[in-house]
């Protein structure tokens, strides 16, 4: 196991480090530099060309390009993500003001899709070619072909409705983040409804994987033998069946990790949250590209992270992957 | 019995043996029902976007303020929004933007990918490694913050946003493309071509190349659904194609959000839309997949 994880931490770094060179040349393609292309087209104006020095001196990118890189991977190390081109302030200070809300709410979709994928996936594979399957299985392809904005937005329409009608004045979920420890019930009437959003279309994958998985161990010899020796159906599916299946699902909750991210991104939008998919989102609009240019590289790490820890706990489910 | 009997009897049974095209069609929905309704969607869509100024009398730019924001009617059947523009007309019209986004970009993403995954599967070694490596590193983003971060840099023009989704479909099919031809090239009949003294190229465009079709088309399909997801996304994020052009996404932002409350056809349409196309296309998906392999249809 632990010749394992040094040879999969090893692996990761080299991937890193690419993801490096790709963040870091992303915002270098264009022609001229992204202090010009923030401040350019405003030519004659003082206070534009002040600012345009102040930028470039900033961000040192009069140095040569194999300089700037050595910068960066050295600021990357120590977490140095330098200072927004909007806000004037560190990165990682306007990181940690959205940073907690963001976890939450990938952690609370990630709970709510596990919560709805293997079950629903479990009992379409039991229940297989029966309605009961068929419907678990369009509720999945819906929730993969429905927008997670779109849905979203239904739900906020939804909730405005059914408030009006019920109590006569339409409601809302309040846009400003409360922390969990202070006002837990305050935090969840919040967060619930992006977690929601953002976890069904995530659910969705899980569904179907755990149901061809489960379908698959299902036909096994030892299967057919715990059958035969008498145990309750309920016992086989549960700690025969169920565990075996379980493995390649624990990777797709790797591999999704970077769709639910991207649901982030467009559910915070959504529903006016202020974590760093909407920070990534306006950094963007506003060409703030020393912000955009570390949120891609945190998203990366994120998922590189993710994808490290979910192998480890990968291996040590199946004894097969470390010894091959 | 002559042999000009079988003959005959042969193109007898031949004969009976073939079906009108609506008794075709009638087969497929029996055995494909899913799949055949995802066709039957995704034909909708390329007539929609083929034909869209036949199909409406309104003009999907132009503004109208006396029809502002009015309820779906038996003029506007999807009602208008806050510039009087009706809704099915920029629906119709936005199936043009959609396919667009959606056919080039999955094709380019596919085909790229399907290069360098045979190529790879086929060269092995550091080749292999290499690629390997590199298409981690680009799995590594997620596909909207990759986009999001290339129409950034580029500007957020058609084919800046075509070219920010293909970028993000190329090293997903590139890795499935690559397992299909490293089980292929353990092949015989690869082994034959090569101890024929074929060239690499002949190979890979002859020999490996038409046995990857199968999931190449799968991939494609699929990635048709995705990139009109992702092209949906951006827009609505106001980071894809922008105003006044009609597309699916672009109408579920700004107005249909301020207005959602008093005109909920705005947000409930466009969205339809796009959930009923990739809907359609993934389930034209699943049945390729079923009909190419039938290994997966037992399942």
């Amino acid at each position: 196991m632990y010749r394992y994880m040094v040879k999969r931490l090893l692996l990761m770094v080299p991937t890193i480090f690419g993801a490096a060179v790709l963040a870091f040349f992303l915002l270098r393609i264009i022609p001229g530099d992204v202090c010009e292309l923030r401040y350019g087209g405003f030519e004659g104006l003082s206070s534009a060309e002040e600012a345009l020095r102040l930028c470039q001196e900033d961000l040192g990118i009069d140095q040569p390009r194999l300089v700037q890189f050595g910068d960066f991977i050295g600021d990357l190390i120590v977490f140095d993500l330098g200072k927004s081109m909007w806000t004037r302030r560190p990165v990682t200070y306007e990181l940690g003001l959205r940073f907690q809300l963001s976890v939450q709410l990938a952690l609370m979709a990630i709970v709510i899709s596990v919560a709805i994928g293997i079950p629903l996936g479990t009992i379409a594979a039991v229940r297989q070619d029966t309605w009961l399957d068929y419907a678990a299985r369009t509720f999945s392809i819906v929730g993969i072909a429905i927008p997670s904005f779109w849905f979203g937005i239904m739900i906020i329409l939804g909730l405005l409705i059914a408030t009006q009608g019920l109590f006569g004045d339409p409601w809302m979920p309040p846009i400003h983040y409360v922390s969990p420890l202070e006002d837990p019930i305050g935090n969840m009437v919040q967060l619930i409804w992006p977690a929601v959003a953002t976890g069904y279309r995530y659910s969705a994958a899980l569904t179907r994987w755990t149901r061809s998985a489960l379908l698959e161990v299902l036909r096994e010899d030892y299967i057919r033998t715990a059958r035969a020796k008498g145990l309750i159906e309920k016992i086989v599916i549960n700690r025969h069946a169920l565990k075996n299946s379980m493995l390649p699902v624990v990777t797709v909750i790797g591999m999704e990790f970077a769709g639910l991210m991207s649901g982030l991104v467009v559910t915070e939008q959504v529903f006016n949250l202020n974590g760093i998919g909407k920070l990534f989102v306006e950094s963007v609009n506003v060409h703030d590209y020393v912000m955009t240019q570390s949120l891609v590289m945190l998203f990366a790490l994120i998922f590189i992270v993710t994808n490290f820890l979910v192998d480890i706990f990968y291996a040590w489910l199946d004894p097969r992957i470390r010894y091959s | 019995m002559t042999a000009a009997d079988i003959a005959s009897a042969h193109d007898l049974a031949e004969l009976r043996s073939q079906k009108t095209l609506p008794q075709k069609a009638a087969d497929l929905i029996r055995k494909q029902p899913l799949g055949a309704f995802g066709g039957a969607i995704v034909l909708l869509m390329m007539v929609m976007a083929v034909f869209a100024p036949f199909l409406t009398a309104y003009d999907p730019v132009d503004n109208s303020f006396p029809d502002m924001l009015l309820a779906p009617n038996a003029d506007h059947w999807m009602g208008t929004d806050q510039f009087g523009r009706d809704v099915l007309t920029r629906i119709i019209f936005g199936a043009r933007t959609a396919l667009m986004v959606g056919l080039v970009s999955a094709f380019l993403g596919a085909t790229i990918g399907l290069m360098l995954g045979v190529a790879s599967g086929y060269f092995g070694g550091t080749f292999d490694l290499l690629f390997n490596r590199i298409v981690d590193v680009f799995m590594s983003f997620p596909t909207l913050i990759m986009a999001l971060a290339i129409v950034s840099v580029l500007g957020s023009e058609l084919h800046h946003v075509i070219l920010a989704i293909t970028t993000a479909i190329v090293p997903r099919s590139a890795r499935i493309v690559r397992s299909n031809a490293l089980q292929i090239s353990e092949f015989p009949y690869i082994d034959a071509a090569r101890a024929l003294g074929f060239r690499a190229s002949r190979i890979i465009l002859r020999h490996m190349l038409p046995n990857v079709m199968a999931p190449y088309l799968i991939i494609f399909t699929g990635a048709i659904g995705r990139a009109i997801l992702a092209e949906a996304a951006l827009s609505y994020l106001g980071l894809g194609v922008q105003e006044p052009t009609a597309t699916w996404g672009l109408m579920l932002q700004g107005g249909a959000e301020d207005f959602a409350e008093s005109a909920p056809w705005m947000a409930f349409f466009p969205g339809f839309a796009i959930a009923l196309a990739v809907f359609g296309f993934f389930m034209l998906g699943d049945a390729m997949r079923d009909a190419f392999d039938p290994r997966l249809r037992r399942q």
